[in-house]
């Protein structure tokens, strides 16, 4: 099977929110692009604007400034060509596990057995068989988030988007959904733009890195993890791996110690604020 | 074409079991308080009841009078007497089935309307900003103020009692239907979206059911209302229902009929919120057992 769907394209990308009328550029000049069945994950201090860039090409908010394509097409919505999944596991409450794999299906208008069918391979790749007639709300995290990524590949997207999508999860829990990931990437072959805070996350799953700046967020680095697969998550000791992740500790550190700089300097406020919720630690 | 990871999905064992994982989804299972204190509640429940009643009698056949005046109250004894008479008479259950057609066809034509109109002044700032500010004005005016107004409005007795009813759920279905709407996590929108749902699946998919806890919520305090509404309506403008049968009682000096048809009143009441609470039940089956 040749694949030659699910290229993205984010072209000279800007973004600024506007509230009470003034506008705060969030994404400024970013270029990324992600080739069929790669998979691609950007890094960055928060609020530098990941979760902005995801959006856009999810179809959810339109860019300011440059073009966010997908197959060669300017992506004017959301869609079912590409999935997304999201870091709150944002389940409906009111459908089982099955009725959630299904909603897309069922907005396709694909009947009800051949639904169930196509559900059901999925459910068996994500582990979920047993559990299809639970309500989301009796699930434990990581099991949300394998029907969270289980509902956003039913339609066949070519594009799989995923925003922290294990933020929420305890280590061990992370490494296993990891694993999972890789396996459905490797089995459906499509292309992944995964956002994440977590570097080592970043090198175990991907193709290629970006590094993002902190606000506005433009690019700073990109990496090529050339690292052979199978990758063992016992590996993260390897040299290899040690020298990228010393490499892209220390460009994150960079530039999360200048949004604190920046933020320091407008004034003892900020600091207080900072100190006050723990974020320094956090940062640093 | 190769593919280096193993290509069978983590076996079930290795995943986390932060549930307990049955095989099959089991029935929601409602948790028993055990034995004793479950025992204890129905006693002292009994036990309050039985003195509230044991000390009215008292009042009552003593013609305590004392600020308070028993003198014209009839003792719990004289109303079980007086209900066995007359519950089953063509009389009185016509009464309490004309007060039910009131009720639920008020009910039923305010939940028609208000749950629509909740979900679409929800979703759309254009249609709040149109119908909204109607509702805040007309809201404060309770139902029965209607009163009046209601019987020159309607030909009959029967519409303008319905009328007021209706008025009296509406708003409570209103409000609560629009608060369900505001509340629902805009992401699970986004989710809908990006899976290709229209916007007319997404009110199905994701507004309404998302808002249905609030709107049970507004039907029970809604059906309450309706119940005041109705009774005030009877005993106001009525010629027949149970608001009325009691009103008449008074004028007719029957006192233990008065009893009677609160106690009817209070019954009704009851079976009503509880019928609105076993359709919210099986219509929300993913709400945890209460
Ligand atoms: N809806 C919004 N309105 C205004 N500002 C926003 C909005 N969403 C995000 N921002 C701002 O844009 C910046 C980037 O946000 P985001 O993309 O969520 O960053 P990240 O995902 O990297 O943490 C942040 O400074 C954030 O405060
Ligand atoms: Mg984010």
């Amino acid at each position: 099977m040749s694949r030659t769907k699910g290229l993205v394209e984010i072209d000279h990308f800007g973004l600024d929110y506007i509230s009470d009328g003034q506008a705060t550029e969030a994404v400024d000049d970013v270029s990324i692009s992600v080739r069929p069945g790669e998979f691609v994950s950007i890094v960055g201090p928060s609020g530098c604007g990941k979760s902005t860039l995801l959006n856009a090409v999810a179809g959810f908010r339109a860019p300011t400034r440059g073009r966010v394509r997908v197959d060669g097409e300017e992506v004017r919505g959301p869609g079912a060509d590409r999935g997304m999944v999201f870091q709150q596991y944002s389940l409906f409450p009111w459908k089982t596990v099955r009725q959630n794999v299904e909603f897309g299906l069922k907005m396709k208008g694909i009947g009800v057995d051949e639904r169930e069918r196509m559900a059901r391979t999925l459910l068996a790749l994500a582990g979920l068989i047993g559990f299809e007639d639970q309500y989301p709300d009796r699930l434990s995290g990581g099991m949300k988030q394998r029907v969270g990524i289980v509902r956003a590949l039913a339609t066949g997207p070519k594009v799989l988007l995923l925003d922290e999508p294990f933020g929420a999860l305890d280590a061990q829990t992370r490494v296993i959904m990891q694993q999972i990931l890789t396996n459905i990437w490797q089995r459906l072959r499509l292309s992944v733009l995964f956002v994440t805070h977590d570097i080592d996350e970043a090198i175990f799953l991907s193709d290629r890195v970006y590094v993002m700046t902190a606000r506005p967020g433009r690019l700073k680095a990109e990496f090529a993890v050339t690292l052979p697969r199978p990758r063992d998550p016992d590996g993260m000791q390897e040299p290899g791996f040690l020298a990228l992740r010393r490499e892209l500790a220390g460009l994150i550190r960079e530039e999360s110690l200048r949004a604190m700089g920046g933020e320091l300097a407008g004034g003892l406020d900020g600091l207080d604020v900072m100190l006050g919720d723990g974020s320094l630690a956090d940062v640093l | 074409m190769d593919l280096p990871m193993p290509t069978e999905p983590a076996p079930l064992s290795t995943l986390p079991r932060s549930v307990p994982a049955p095989r099959r989804a089991a029935p929601a299972r409602r948790v028993r308080t055990p034995g004793w204190p479950r025992l204890r509640a129905v006693l002292l429940g009994t036990l309050s009841i039985a003195i509230f009643l044991a000390l009215w009698q008292a009042a009552s056949a003593t013609h305590l009078d004392f600020f308070l005046s028993f003198d014209n109250i009839p003792a719990p004894s004289d109303v079980a007497v007086r209900a066995m008479a007359i519950v089953l008479s063509p009389a009185f259950v016509g009464d309490v089935i004309t007060s039910c057609e009131r009720v639920y066809f008020g009910f039923a034509i305010a939940a028609l309307l208000a749950v629509p109109t909740g979900l679409v002044i929800g979703r759309y700032k254009v249609a709040h900003e149109l119908i909204f500010p109607l509702c805040e004005l007309l809201r404060p005016v309770p139902a029965i103020a209607w009163v009046p107004i209601s019987i020159m409005l309607w030909p009959t007795d029967w519409e303008s009692i319905v009328f007021i009813t209706f008025l009296g759920a509406f708003f409570p279905i209103l409000l609560n239907t629009l608060y369900g709407v505001q509340r629902i996590d805009p992401v699970l929108v986004l989710a809908a979206r990006s899976l290709g749902a229209s916007e007319g699946a997404i009110f199905r998919e994701v507004y309404l059911p998302g808002a249905l806890p609030a709107i049970f919520a507004g039907l029970a305090v809604g059906m309450g209302v309706g119940w005041v509404s109705v009774i005030a309506a009877e005993m106001i403008s009525g010629q027949s229902g149970i608001g009325y049968f009691t009103w008449q009682a008074y004028s007719l000096i029957q006192y233990s009929d008065i009893v009677l048809g609160m106690v009817a009143i209070g019954l009704l009441g009851l079976v009503s919120s509880a019928i609105i609470r076993g359709i919210g039940r099986a219509a929300m089956p993913w709400l945890p057992a209460l």
